[in-house]
């Protein structure tokens, strides 16, 4: 008899994921925009931001989280949810908002942000951040890590539903 | 005038195996040891009392949700935010066809106060509609006290995100031990360096461990929220309640574990589709379609909305697709 209290939470990796799929009776694959966020980032360039979910201006975006990202701000909220390795994130106080306020998406920053150091996160899997409106942040990673970013669609998000999808 | 509160509920004293009876315009509710028994002008509906309760349940606590609640291939709700259709046989083909089926339209707090006033009334005291069924008694038998504490729970809705300061808190000892299914789910949280001045700003918190913690199923809860973008994560054991009649497009990101989920027409329950989410996986939910999930082992589920209550007229008027992505 199975031991009752013997369970495994199986969370995927970079190095281990295992993918579903979709058992079609009368509809398109296409339909449900199908992909994995690990098999996203496994052939992402570090710190590229492809969309995996789109609902209107909204995304979802996977990122590649390897060496250091550039600075980038935003003029909303945005959340990153590290779901496979670590990610340390550095934010700063901008002396002005660099970033539009009726812009979605966060902009790049040229060089070193001007502005107040208001602190650092070490994220881990399953760990979510604030990246505070109008706020100016940068990641870093050690070794390749997954972050999940809830933003809006902006100009730096990479749409390449046909490479990422089942179909 | 619109009342609310118990003195707009049509009910009964009750009846004698100790449920109050609840009438709703035509429709009439019944609850004996095993069933609810639903009337109508054109038919009546019989469903268990298991399956009942924990439809009712959803449909209280999401205060409609999005679009359409099935509590099976026959009774149901359609949200129209502000007002509900209460239905039999709407989105069922041979019902339709035998003109059997029936749809009243009731502003919002009228059937808000109603359900809520049948789940708490039928509801016995050891039986909670939010639990695994491995966590939970049986529904079954006379009128044997109440779970109002299990039934009136509070919703978590973060308005910026959890853990920041002000907002909704993460979950501890405490409150909510971690559920036996994710006891090897690490509960570490994340090193957060605010400077002086920036501590309501410079926050973080492990949602992973916070979904550990969660006392309750199928039940989406909003921990971040970018304008009308609602993070909605919610554990999963066993099946969704309901049957989940999409008005606009959702989204799921498979956290942990796996689900199997069955697509059918929206309109018509023909089925569609069986999808299949492992971890990692992403995929979108149309909206002309109903679902239904299935996880064996508790999980974790993101579901991410889009909040905006003019997507049903864009969809309606063309000037959006059922579909997520035009690839």
């Amino acid at each position: 008899m199975a031991d009752s209290a013997s369970y495994t939470t199986r969370f995927g990796s970079l190095d281990d994921y295992e993918k579903g799929g979709i058992e079609i009776i009368d509809d398109q694959p296409r339909n449900y925009a199908f992909s994995n966020m690990f098999e996203v980032a496994s052939t992402s360039q570090p710190w590229e931001k492809v969309a995996v979910g789109k609902n209107m201006e909204y995304v979802l975006e996977v990122i590649r989280a390897e060496g250091t990202s550039e600075w980038r701000t935003c003029a909303h909220d945005e959340f990153p949810l590290v779901v496979d390795g670590e990610v340390t994130v550095e934010l700063v106080k901008l002396a002005a908002p660099a970033a539009p306020a009726d812009k979605g998406g966060s902009i790049r920053l040229d060089g070193e942000p001007a502005g107040q150091p208001m602190g650092r996160i070490v994220l881990r899997r399953g760990h979510q951040a604030l990246l505070p409106a109008n706020a100016a942040y940068r990641f870093s990673a050690a070794r390749p890590s997954v972050i999940l970013l809830q933003t809006i669609l902006g100009d730096d998000t990479i749409e390449r539903w046909a490479e990422i999808c089942l179909t | 005038m619109t009342t609310t509160g118990a003195n707009m509920i049509d009910q009964s004293d009750a009846n004698a195996q100790g449920y109050r009876e609840f009438t709703l315009g035509a429709f009439h509710f019944r609850r004996d040891e095993f069933f609810a028994h639903v009337t109508w002008p054109t038919g009546k509906h019989v469903m268990s009392v298991d399956a009942f309760l924990r439809a009712l349940q959803r449909d209280v606590a999401w205060d409609f949700f999005y679009g359409t609640v099935n509590f099976d291939a026959v009774l149901g709700t359609v949200n129209h935010y502000g007002t509900v259709d209460l239905f039999a046989g709407r989105f069922n083909d041979a019902y339709r066809k035998a003109e059997l089926d029936h749809s009243e339209n009731f502003d919002t707090p009228l059937i808000r106060e109603t359900f809520k006033a049948m789940l708490d009334d039928w509801t016995n005291a050891d039986f909670d509609p939010f639990a695994s069924p491995a966590e939970t008694d049986k529904p079954f038998g006379v009128k044997d006290g109440s779970n109002t504490e299990a039934v009136t729970r509070r919703r978590v809705s973060a308005r910026r995100m959890v853990g920041v300061p002000g907002d909704e808190q993460v979950r501890t000892d405490a409150t909510h031990p971690i559920n036996r299914m994710f006891a090897d789910v690490p509960q570490d949280e994340p090193e957060v360096h605010a400077e002086p001045g920036f501590e309501e700003e410079v926050c973080a918190y492990n949602l992973f461990a916070y979904l550990s913690r969660s006392d309750v199923t199928w039940n989406p809860s909003v921990v971040s929220v970018c304008k009308n973008s609602l993070y909605c994560p919610t554990t999963e054991e066993y099946i969704l309640p309901i049957v989940h009649g999409n008005d606009r497009v959702e989204w799921f990101v498979q956290l942990s574990d796996e689900i199997v989920w069955d697509v059918q027409d929206r309109d018509t329950g023909v089925p569609r589709a069986k999808v299949t989410m492992k971890a990692g996986d992403v995929a979108a939910m149309p909206g002309d379609i109903r679902h239904q999930g299935y996880s064996p082992k508790r999980s974790m589920l993101l579901v991410w909305e889009n909040a905006s209550p003019e997507i049903p007229e864009l969809i309606r008027t063309g000037q959006a697709s059922v579909y997520p992505v035009d690839f």
